[in-house]
């Protein structure tokens, strides 16, 4: 009868995780960042129609970088809870904590117990109302759950893009137009091209709206913010 | 609260979702459909259980779009359960749904519904057409059988724009699920009956959308003349009818000050031919 092979634990995880980081960081970046009426989430996406980026709840959107299949089945997963929790409870119940501790938990889970862990990075954000400060969780392959401010960055070289951000950051929230320059150039400079406004997929979670506060800007929209 | 996280997500519906993996949220749960499985005859509770009851909605197409209106009076037996309650619902943008029958099963059909379709919305990208949600509504009727044998009857009356057909259009419902279309107008309830003749006088094709409104408050208040189980407009209390309209800009409120207008000329009309 052979024996198996033995693997440390320490060396499995490593393995798993440095699997999971090459699969990430073939991507390209995904940026979120506060403004002065609640946030913007700006990323490099050539197709037009395979979303990044897209909306959980009234004040939660849900950003995913990594393999599309495997956050496209995350952000469902998360639309399902969020309806769920609304639909049971009140639409007021239904927080970004609690989705991104769902979502940490399963990401863990699967990290390990799976033979193959998930080479996914997201992020789930919601805007505060009534004075109530916006929330931004960033969630690793391993479950691993970052509280962030201000600004997150998921995908690609994340770390780049962050420094660009840090030094050119604003002290106080921007508005909308200074924001998306800022996310623009930060990509730029990391990728070293320069970006057709149809290769960026915008949205924002503007509290000014009512009720369902998600938005896609198009690119006609994009453009016509930049220009006024 | 575990994140739903199945291998994979490929029915959109919260609905069939709901059914799967938690049953006992439906308004239908599993125990109502084995209670009446259980009861042999059919009908058997529908006198006896006394729950509110919501009469008179009706809706109206006119040029631009489709107007929606219902009463505000819920009965139980021979007593008003509610002088107040809300019969006509938003659902989404361009399409709003009234109910009659057993208030609470109606009210939670609405809220699922709103659900229903903003779930797929939101997992799909874009919209369910005009014709898919009429027919989605038609499943949940359908799926609320079990319970009209208890006595708990839920009927909808469905508007939507249409944005392809650049058209309003009406659904109505039969209790087994059937989905039917109107071209012009339609009422259900205890008093339908009494607001659909009074729409079948005056309705003409291509009215105004201020001239729908005002014929639909008319049938309201006639119907409310000659059913008990239909409340008019309260003078003393300034309860009013309420209304929706949808057109190609979306879903709006008829404001209680414009319906209360209305009911002001209606009235002095009426009090004009009694003297």
């Amino acid at each position: 009868m052979p024996m198996p092979y033995y693997v440390s634990p320490e060396q499995m995880m490593q393995d798993k995780a440095e699997y999971a980081k090459k699969g990430i960081a073939k991507g390209r970046s995904i940026i979120a960042i506060e403004y002065v009426n609640g946030i913007l989430l700006v990323a490099e996406n050539p197709s037009a129609s395979l979303y990044k980026i897209s909306e959980i709840y009234d004040n939660i959107a849900f950003a995913g970088a990594g393999k599309y299949s495997e956050f496209e089945n995350l952000r469902k997963a998360g639309i399902r809870h969020a309806d769920l929790k609304g639909f049971m409870y009140s639409r007021e119940d239904v927080t970004a904590r609690s989705l991104a501790n769902g979502y940490s938990q399963s990401l863990g889970t699967i990290f390990s117990q799976e033979l193959k862990p998930l080479e996914v990075e997201i992020l789930v954000v919601q805007i505060g109302h009534n004075g109530q400060a916006n929330e931004m969780y960033r969630i690793s392959f391993d479950g691993s759950i970052i509280d962030e401010r201000t600004f997150a960055v998921i995908g690609g070289k994340s770390e780049a893009v962050q420094a660009v951000l840090k030094e050119k950051g604003f002290t106080q929230p921007p508005e909308l137009q200074a924001a998306l320059t800022l996310c623009i150039t930060a990509l730029e400079q990391i990728g070293n091209q320069k970006l057709s406004l149809e290769s960026l997929e915008v949205a924002v979670l503007d509290r000014t709206r009512d009720g369902r506060r998600f938005r896609r800007l198009s690119p006609t929209d994009t453009k016509q913010l930049l220009a006024t | 609260m575990k994140l739903p996280f199945l291998p994979n997500h490929d029915d959109p519906s919260f609905f069939d979702f709901l059914t799967a993996h938690h049953p006992a949220l439906m308004p239908v749960g599993r125990s109502g459909f084995l209670q009446a499985q259980a009861t042999a005859e059919p009908m058997r509770g529908a006198g006896s259980m006394s729950v509110p009851h919501a009469t008179t909605v009706l809706a109206i197409k006119y040029q631009q779009g489709v107007v929606i209106a219902g009463d505000r009076r819920a009965t139980e037996g021979f007593q008003i359960a509610e002088r107040r309650i809300e019969k006509v619902f938003k659902i989404d943008e361009y399409s709003a749904m009234a109910i009659a029958g057993a208030a609470g099963p109606c009210i939670e059909m609405a809220k699922l519904f709103q659900v229903e379709l903003e779930h797929y919305e939101k997992l799909e990208g874009v919209q369910l057409s005009c014709e898919g949600k009429a027919n989605k509504l038609g499943q949940m009727v359908k799926a609320n059988l079990p319970m009209v044998f208890q006595g708990l009857v839920v009927m909808p009356l469905y508007v939507g724009y249409d944005l392809k057909r650049a058209e309003g259009r009406i659904f109505k419902y039969d209790l087994a699920g059937g989905r039917y279309e109107e071209s012009d107008y339609h009422a259900i309830g205890s008093g339908g009956k009494d607001a659909r003749n009074t729409m079948r006088e005056h309705f003409l094709k291509g009215l105004a959308e201020p001239d729908a409104l005002k014929l639909a408050l008319l049938a309201l208040y006639n119907a409310a003349d000659d059913d008990v189980g239909t409340g008019g407009p309260d003078l003393v209390r300034g309860i009013y009818p309420t209304a929706k309209i949808v057109d190609a800009t979306g879903i709006t409120d008829v404001s209680d000050q414009q319906i209360r207008g209305i009911y002001d000329g209606l009235i002095a009309t009426r009090r004009s031919k009694e003297n």
